[in-house]
């Protein structure tokens, strides 16, 4: 099987865009990765692409180039663009072809995500079960008491992503924000406040794919796909928008994803220099932590104390600003974490740029209702 | 969400039955290969992926597993609970039914200070508000167990 690299990334700015189409933030980020190596529309062997909420990605060729490629349209949840560049991968994997694009793309209409209740069941909606916040933060509740994470914890997730997000040009939210100024925002689902959780927002992003061993011919700094997995829930795991969960507990398709993750690339959590882990909500990056296995549980209370996860620290984590700063573009935000990965592993990321020269990278997203998808990028 | 004369109507039907006391017990279905418990009612199981399922009515009382606090209003609709200035933060959790599954539900407490893990929780019910012809629209809630004013939805119910 061929190995796969990652020789152009291009990403329309996150954040809120009037007027700007889902779909057109995805051209501007297509007409940007290829720009990024100096390729043509007319290169790409073929496409895979996909949005929640802005269409279907297919009819961007109307604005790129009918040049006729097969174009794959992927609609996965939160795993949208993880699994769009997953499909990528193993197309070229499979020798099927040498080049291609993986795009996401994404614009929610304002305020919190509208989630139905679970299909017929309109009592779990009329009795006000039926919002996503509510999970997050009994899940969050459960784990600080199991654990001993504190609500201070979570104030230093925020404050560390809205630090990193000043520092990011395509982020949304550039103001920083004190941990005080977080934990006196209003509360919205206890223990999580305004300023803990994400909003839904906009944005694009591509990336073009190849094998490895033509890589050189595009660019002088291809970064290698090691591994992209993706894991659906297994009886047991908590998860959100759920009537009922089993006594037995599982823990959760994070972990499963982690793992076999972990187990393409032949490394392991030791071997990882910086992490995007998902954040919907400030308690999700911190139970990530150690579900992706680079914690002990309980131990995050420490390493967040000790600035282990800041751009300087020991294991730098959500160094874009996450979705925090971002916003979540839900199509998007996927290979959001695997541009910002492949900036810092290039030398790219500027003012954010972490210090450690890093070797191995590691992307993480999870979404309703319990999937999950990693990716591993090397030098 | 006060005691009222008016006639009841559940949220649904098929998701839970109201007792002689005017105390719901929910549906849920238990597998027939595993005995693993299921709510709502379905037949094919998760658990050992064997489809056939016995229909159970599910215990009344539980522990108290997590719990939130809704301190906006949801959308309405789908909600049926007030919203505006009659909007009244409430709780929502899981309740673990011994040996049976965990329940989500919304709890009568709304305030952090009052809620913890653990705490013996008995199943109640609560109107949400009133349809169009002027029924009370009854839905489930779990209680800390004990609490005098528990009984106060239901009023003329029996
Ligand atoms: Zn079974």
């Amino acid at each position: 099987m061929n190995d796969v690299a990652i020789v152009g990334i291009g990403m329309h700015e996150f954040g809120r865009h009037d007027g700007v189409s889902g779909k057109r933030m995805g051209v501007v980020a297509v007409r940007r990765a290829l720009a990024d190596c100096g390729l043509d529309w007319s290169d790409m062997q073929f496409a895979v692409g996909g949005s929640m909420d802005a269409g279907a990605a297919d009819t961007m060729v109307s604005e790129v180039g009918l040049t006729g490629l097969p174009f794959t349209n992927v609609v996965n949840g939160c795993a949208t663009g993880g699994t769009a560049l997953s499909q990528s991968v193993n197309t070229i994997k499979s020798g099927a072809a040498d080049l291609g694009i993986a795009i996401g793309f994404d614009k929610h209409e304002k305020g919190a995500f509208r989630i139905k209740g679970p299909r017929g069941k309109d009592w779990y909606g009329g009795s006000g079960l039926a919002l996503t916040t509510q999970f997050f933060g009994m899940k969050i509740t459960r784990y600080m008491h199991d654990h001993g994470i504190t609500q201070d914890a979570l104030a230093r997730v925020s404050a560390k992503a809205f630090r990193n997000g000043a520092m990011n040009p395509m982020a949304w939210r550039r103001k920083p924000m004190t941990e005080e100024q977080v934990l006196e925002s209003m509360m919205l689902s206890w223990p999580l406040t305004q300023y803990m959780f994400c909003s839904p927002g906009e944005g694009g992003v591509a990336m073009i794919v190849c094998r490895a061993d033509k890589a050189k011919e595009y660019t002088d700094t291809p970064i290698y796909i090691k591994a992209a997995a993706m894991r659906t829930r297994q009886f047991g795991s908590f998860e959100v928008l759920a009537p009922s969960t089993a006594i037995d507990r599982d823990p959760g398709p994070t972990t499963d994803a982690s793992k076999a993750a972990f187990e393409m690339a032949g490394l392991g959590p030791q071997d990882v220099d910086i992490a995007q882990l998902q954040d919907t909500e400030s308690g999700a990056e911190i139970m990530h932590m150690a579900e992706n296995g680079f914690c002990e549980h309980g131990e995050q209370e420490d390493m967040l104390a000790r600035g282990d996860t800041e751009i300087n620290g020991r294991l730098p984590v959500n160094t874009d600003g996450g979705c925090l700063a971002n916003g979540e573009p839900i199509g998007a935000s996927g290979l959001r974490q695997v541009y910002e990965n492949v900036l810092q592993l290039r030398g790219q990321a500027g003012e954010r740029q972490v210090p450690n020269d890093p070797k191995v990278a590691y992307t993480h997203v999870y979404g309703a209702p319990g999937i999950s998808g990693v990716t591993i990028l090397s030098r | 969400m006060t005691a009222s004369t008016a006639n009841q109507t559940l949220v649904a039907d098929g998701v839970f039955r109201l007792d002689d006391d005017g105390r719901p017990i929910l549906f849920g279905s238990r597998c027939n290969n595993c005995g693993n418990h299921m709510y709502p009612r379905q037949s094919g199981c998760p658990k050992c992926m064997f489809d056939g399922a016995e229909d159970i009515e599910l215990a009344q009382t539980g522990t108290l597993w997590t719990w939130t606090v809704q301190a906006f209003p949801p959308k309405a609709p789908p909600y049926l609970g007030p919203v505006g200035a009659d909007f009244e933060p409430y709780g929502v959790g899981y309740v673990e039914l011994d040996n049976q599954v965990r329940v989500e539900t919304r709890l009568t407490v709304g305030t952090p200070e009052e809620l913890e893990i653990g705490m013996e929780m008995e199943i109640v019910a609560q109107v949400l508000g009133t349809d169009d012809d002027g029924n009370d629209i009854v839905t489930y809630a779990f209680a800390p167990t004990g609490d005098s004013s528990n009984n106060q939805e239901n009023g003329d119910a029996s």
